[in-house]
């Protein structure tokens, strides 16, 4: 070993400890030398993905979150109001609706009663809509949370406060805080990855973005066609012989260059391509479902078209979970119902429903839904009233945009299963018991991950910035 | 107590006796009790109680005293009340029942206050923090053997250090390393050869003039500045619809680097180019860097919101870009960490407040004969059009009901609806509405109308037949439309002299207005010294002589594109957060050399790069890396990864594809399919450019905010949603897949093969492509290992798979 060389990893090894002790890294130093070479060597200790311990032992090792983008409506999905039967048609209370913002609704709109039937589901007996049946059977391991609010009134900015916890742009998703508290587990595929079905959210990228954050911790969107993974597949023409031919070159060239130079990045570089390598085989083997049992897809409804693309993304979701990656972000557009609720809102039901129902009892049969945190919600409600834009058409209404109050669900990973969290007044308007803002959420979320909401941080401009902005608590009702 | 018993039994003679007073039972209470935070370290709501003006006038809420009327003085209802979030103080004991009594008595009887104290001057903010301070330059050390003075304060201090700077870089790595660092292209073979061959003295200086001279120069550099900006070609936010003139701004910034424009005028006309004396639409066009904002066409958005997210964009931009501040903390609040008051801000963002969004024409040279020549048979087509399918007669009645829909909301559900989505739709759609037929410019008439073909298709209690027939009438227009050259039009900011006054906003939301401030510079700086003032006096106060921070922010940051790293490293935050300059009398003095040079950014560029300290090898050292791993020292050169628009020209260039025009619109190269499917309702269409636009630099392509393009993202471009003062440089598995396997590395290349193919003979033309993508002779090893990678793949294109490996080499996207 030359001078340098022995120089090089003794400053590596320092610069390890120090990491150490500002609490990111968390290896063994025995691991390190444990000897894949030297750019292995250096390569982990530069690498900003290696797994890392949360601030106390987390029950959720992984995170899907099922992002029904657009708004799903809480009274006719997960909190039933019977009442709104009796004010149907009738205009609701100025004294109500002037506490409410609204896009498209004037204030007198008319209450809308839900069309749906609600049935009790399992020992714990919660009641879910006739629209919702797959995920139903799962009540027993299912927080249903019915007190969940935003200030956010707007598509985009509702998104960004969800994943955010802002309005404003820039900040890190909280994906992206996940796999930067905790790294990844997966050599081989991305630690962040994003599944999208039906047609396009509004927040776009900005839901999956690592902000201000290393660009190394930004979701990466796994398509549904094409490369799974962009720019996975090898080049037309070339070989895998060809390929695996110039990935050596490139390493033996970086090695001279290395040596040269002395320079660690390169270190890194080089182990990055050699990610890159692995992940041109494991993204393939990933969305190779021909050696799923056919039970299972058919659990999922991949043999049907109209579940077959959600279906597919969440038999994707347990597939990356079982390879180790920590979080996945599965967006389904949009349940926006401002007119024609029910076609529009029963059809994003029959689409979506089996899959999730499948996903949570899938994970539970293999033993993962313990360390899987399942989240499932939008990024608001919708009104009790009515929005109606063509008076002429009987089926138009729909529901307007409903922060204040709405419901998602939470499954596994340090969540107590066969509860419901939070309580609605009878219309449904506003919460009358234990209201779970999002941020809240989020510090839930964090807390089943091992994480003090308030201690991960990262400074930017001057300031210590965190998922939960300046407010958050840990909803212990929620926690098993 | 005496008192007050006192005031018991004469309460019918108290107004006359004078009853509590102030500077006995008042003042010692509000210090004791209330001037921890609203005193004069800090004044929380804008409210103070240590100076008898500023408690007499009040915090952002409004006044805090009624003289006569204690009950309804704010202050006394704070301090009684009983509830938690409302009552003062927030912690602690209350205030005593004697110490209420004696607030409210002073109240009651007058409020009065000596003249004396009422006559004290607020004192001016003041701060010892570094970057507020005056600049004055700084005498250079003398130091042996230091040509310049950059290299004379950094040697001084590597000697305090007892350690010496590296040697020169090699000629080769030099060239190399000044092409990137000023055109962001890497040098041609003719550049190579010409410079490396050239043993006359000062050859790097003649290198360095060149490329100063080039207009890839001004590419380069506005890539930087764009960065500030948030340049994009895009509104943002869910509709996320495409800004088909962006680029004017894009170009006009480019013209100005290229031009040597000093940065004074620069600063000045962008950010109030419409209220020079002497504007252009150049000049008016400059303002393009107010318009980088994002716009939110979701429909249920509030205007005024959306408009007040707008004025914070603005106002947090120019913060960071010439100031270095993070004033974006004081929207909400009194800065907790910068002597940033909430007011301070709202004076800042008032500047921006009384300004309007507004399109303009601004044809490029030669447009205008072509557009006159087809306007009339234009304007003969699109009226007879207008006629055959009634739009003269079934517009007016359209215009009625959307009149009636902003008049008497709740009317007709469906014309509330539209007339929502077209507010988010058509800036200024209202103002339009309102105005009458008689009273609009062509372009607001043209503006109706064309809505009203293209959008409106449900219009209860009109003719159903004839609004049918609009479909047929869309498409025709859209034909005839397609004749006309339309002119370029320009996105501008233009001074509203009539917009109200800026009003606070409490706790930083947009609906909850708070008492008015005037436009005016924070006050820990220099004062603005204008009345009244506008953009145009905040611009030239961002560039005059003793404006500490622009000078120090702008130098800080040319600086960082050359070591990586700023003086200052936080170069977004000179605040007391932000971290310290490594080297401040070198910081002083390039700020001041660039602040009394009359701003000339070349001179800036040429001082730098002249000096030995930029000069030096990039090699580290053993005592280096022990003593100073993160190369703030200087003891020498720093290899950069390439920001992502250089690393695809980098590959254009070497291979040959580059297309080197300067300017003009912008291009979408090959992304794979699908990239645009995550945006709202997949509505952003990516429409591959082909020819010649293909090959354009990276600074070209559009940015679609919602879903940019690809290989940008990966190679840390930031997400132009905010200023960006430094990008990372991140390194990551998708960078590697980037690379191998996008079309548009495989086709740059397959090109390079081609192209060594042409130029050097069999058996070198891996060496030579080597040459091409390093900018150096490669060495034997690497030669060998070229030869053995074209020998492994002898059956599969060998000399395209070299290049491949060259272009995908560390070596080939640093900078040296």
């Amino acid at each position: 070993m030359n001078d340098l060389r022995q120089f090089q990893m003794l400053h590596s090894r320092r610069k390890l400890l120090g990491e150490m002790a500002g609490g990111i890294g968390a290896m063994a130093l025995g691991d390190l030398f444990a000897g894949k070479g030297y750019a292995a060597t250096a390569a982990k200790r530069t690498d900003p993905l290696a797994p890392k311990a949360p601030h106390f032992p987390g029950k959720a090792k992984s995170v899907i979150f099922l992002f029904m983008e657009g708004g799903p409506s809480q009274m006719d999905l997960l909190d039933p109001k019977p009442e709104l039967k009796k004010y149907h048609g009738q205009p609701a209370p100025a004294s109500i609706t002037s506490k409410l913002q609204l896009a498209f609704t004037k204030p007198n709109a008319a209450i809308l009663a839900s069309s749906r039937e609600f049935k009790k589901y399992g020992q714990s007996g919660i009641e879910f809509s006739d629209w919702l049946p797959y995920m139903a059977q799962n009540a027993d391991d299912m927080c249903v949370v019915r007190s969940m609010y935003s200030e956010a009134f707007n598509h985009h900015p509702a998104q960004l406060m969800l994943f955010t916890g802002t309005q404003q742009f820039g900040r890190p998703t909280m994906g992206a805080w996940t796999l930067y508290g905790l790294g990844s587990e997966s050599d081989n595929l991305p630690g962040f990855v994003v599944l999208s079905s039906g047609v396009g959210t509004s927040g776009g990228a900005t839901n999956f973005s690592s902000g201000f954050l290393p660009s190394t911790y930004q979701g990466t969107l796994l398509r549904s066609s094409g490369d799974p993974i962009l720019y996975l597949s090898n080049p037309g023409g070339v070989t895998p012989h060809g390929q695996r031919a110039v990935f050596d070159a490139v390493r033996d060239l970086n090695q001279a260059k290395l040596d040269e130079t002395g320079d660690m990045e390169i270190a890194s570089r080089m182990a990055s391509y050699e990610l890159a390598y692995r992940m041109q085989t494991a993204g393939p083997e990933l969305t190779d479902l021909s050696k799923e049992p056919p039970e299972t897809l058919e659990m999922y409804g991949i043999n049907d078209e109209k579940t077959k693309q959600f279906g597919t993304n969440c038999l994707l979701a347990r597939r990356l979970v079982e390879r180790g990656v920590r979080f996945i972000l599965l967006m389904d557009a949009s349940w926006d119902s401002h007119t024609n609720l029910n076609t529009k809102l029963k059809e994003n039901c029959a689409k979506t429903d089996r899959g999730a129902g499948a996903l949570v009892k899938d994970l539970k049969q293999r033993g993962l839904l313990d360390s899987t945190l399942v989240v499932w919600g939008g990024e608001f409600g919708r009104t009790p009233m009515s929005e109606v834009r063509n008076t002429a058409d009987a089926d138009n209404a729909g529901r307007d945009h409903h922060p204040v109050a709405y419901s998602m669900w939470l499954a596994g990973g340090g969540i107590k299963g066969g509860q419901v969290v939070g309580k609605t007044d009878d219309l449904g308007f506003f919460i009358t018991e234990d209201k779970v803002h999002i941020h809240d959420l989020q510090a839930t979320m964090m807390h089943c991950l091992g994480f003090d909401h308030t201690r991960l941080t990262y400074r930017f401009m001057g300031r210590d910035f965190r998922l939960t902005d300046i407010a958050g608590n840990v909803v212990k009702k929620m926690l098993a | 107590m005496r008192m007050l018993v006192f005031l018991a039994v004469f309460s019918l003679f108290a107004a006359a006796l004078s009853a509590a007073d102030y500077p006995s039972d008042v003042q010692p209470v509000l210090r004791k009790r209330c001037s921890g935070c609203h005193g004069a370290a800090m004044q929380n709501n804008g409210f103070r109680v240590d100076h008898a003006p500023s408690l007499m006038k009040g915090g952002y809420s409004g006044k805090a005293i009624e003289p006569g009327q204690a009950d309804a003085s704010l202050l006394v209802k704070r301090i009684t009340s009983d509830k938690k979030e409302f009552q003062m103080p927030p912690a602690g004991p209350r205030l005593t029942p004697d110490e209420v009594e004696a607030i409210k008595d002073w109240i009651n009887n007058g409020a009065r206050i000596p003249e004396a104290l009422l006559a004290q001057p607020l004192p001016r903010r003041q701060s010892s923090h570094w970057a507020f301070q005056p600049l004055r330059k700084p005498a250079v050390p003398v130091v042996d053997g230091a040509a310049s003075p950059i290299d004379a304060f950094v040697r001084a201090r590597l000697a305090k250090e007892g350690i010496a700077p590296a040697p020169e870089a090699s000629k080769a790595t030099l060239l190399r390393r000044v092409s990137l660092d000023l055109t962001g292209l890497p040098p041609t073979e003719e550049e190579m050869r010409e410079f490396l061959s050239d043993t006359r003295p000062e050859a790097y200086e003649r290198l360095v003039d060149r490329l100063l001279a080039s207009p890839h120069y001004g590419e380069r550099w506005a890539r930087h500045w764009l960065d500030l900006a948030h340049y994009a070609d895009s509104d943002g936010y869910e509709k996320d619809l495409e800004r088909p003139y962006a680029w004017r701004y894009r170009d006009w910034v480019i013209g100005a680097l290229n031009g040597g424009m000093p940065f004074d005028r620069f600063t000045i006309e962008q950010l109030a180019g419409d209220l020079l004396p002497d504007r252009t639409v150049s000049t008016e066009i400059a303002t393009g860097f107010l318009r980088q904002v994002l716009t939110n066409r979701e429909a249920g958005v509030d205007r005024d919101e959306s408009r007040f997210e707008q004025l914070v964009n603005r106002t947090n931009t120019v913060s960071t870009t010439w100031l270095g501040l993070t004033t974006g903390c004081s929207q909400c609040h009194d800065h907790k960490y910068d002597p940033i008051s909430q007011k301070d801000y709202y004076a800042l963002l008032s500047f921006f407040d009384r300004s309007g969004e507004e399109m303009i024409d601004a044809p490029i040279p030669g447009q205008l004969g072509p557009y006159l020549e087809h306007l009339p048979e234009y304007k003969g087509k699109r009226a007879a059009l207008l006629a055959k399918y009634e739009v003269p007669s079934l517009l007016p009645e359209w215009e009625g009901h959307m009149r009636t829909a902003i008049e008497k909301p709740g009317a007709q559900a469906e014309y509330d609806f539209q007339l929502t989505s077209m507010k988010a739709m058509v800036d200024g759609a209202q103002k339009i509405l309102l105005r009458k037929p008689g009273e609009r410019t062509e372009r607001e008439q043209e503006t109706l109308e064309d809505y009203f073909i293209k959008s409106v298709s449900l219009a209860p209690g009109m003719d159903k037949e004839k609004l049918g027939r609009l479909k047929e009438a869309r498409k025709e227009l859209a034909e005839i439309d397609k004749t006309l050259p339309r002119p370029s039009q320009a996105m501008v900011m233009m001074w509203d002299k009539d917009a109200p006054a800026t009003r606070i906003r409490v706790g930083g939301q947009w609906n909850k207005l708070g008492v008015p401030v005037d436009a005016d510079v924070p006050g820990v700086l220099p004062e603005l010294g204008a009345a009244r003032a506008t953009r145009l006096d905040l611009a030239r106060w961002l560039v005059r002589a003793d404006n500490p921070l622009t000078p120090r922010v702008i130098a800080n940051r040319v600086w960082q594109e050359y070591f990586g790293r700023g003086l200052v490293r936080t170069s977004e935050d000179f605040g007391k957060m932000g971290e310290k300059p490594t080297h401040p009398e070198l910081l002083d003095w390039l700020a001041a050399e660039f602040r009394d040079s009359g701003w000339n950014m070349k001179s800036l560029h040429r001082t730098i790069v002249l000096s030995a300290t930029y000069r030096q090898s990039s090699q580290t050292r053993p005592e280096l890396r022990e003593r100073d791993p993160e190369n703030t020292l200087l003891a020498r050169q720093q290899r950069l990864r390439l920001n992502a628009e250089t690393i695809r020209d980098a590959a254009l260039s070497v291979s040959g594809l580059l297309n080197t025009r300067v300017g003009g619109p912008s291009v979408k190269p090959p992304q794979p399919a699908g990239v645009e499917q995550i945006t709202y309702a997949n509505s952003s269409r990516w429409v591959t450019s082909t020819g010649p636009d293909r090959y354009r630099r990276g600074l070209y392509i559009h940015f679609q905010r919602t879903a940019p393009y690809p290989m940008l993202m990966n190679f840390d471009s930031p997400d132009s949603t905010v200023a960006c003062s430094r990008r990372a440089r991140s390194n990551t598995s998708l960078q590697a897949l980037n690379l191998m396997n996008d079309e548009v590395f495989v086709e740059a290349a397959a090109a390079l093969a081609w192209r060594v193919e042409q130029e050097a003979p069999a058996g070198e033309r891996a060496a030579y492509a080597a040459r091409l993508a390093w900018g150096r002779e490669p060495t034997a090893q690497e030669k060998a290992r070229l030869a053995k990678l074209m020998d492994d793949l002898a059956s599969e294109r060998p000399l395209t798979a070299a290049c491949r490996a060259l272009l995908n080499t560390d070596e080939f996207i640093v900078r040296p």
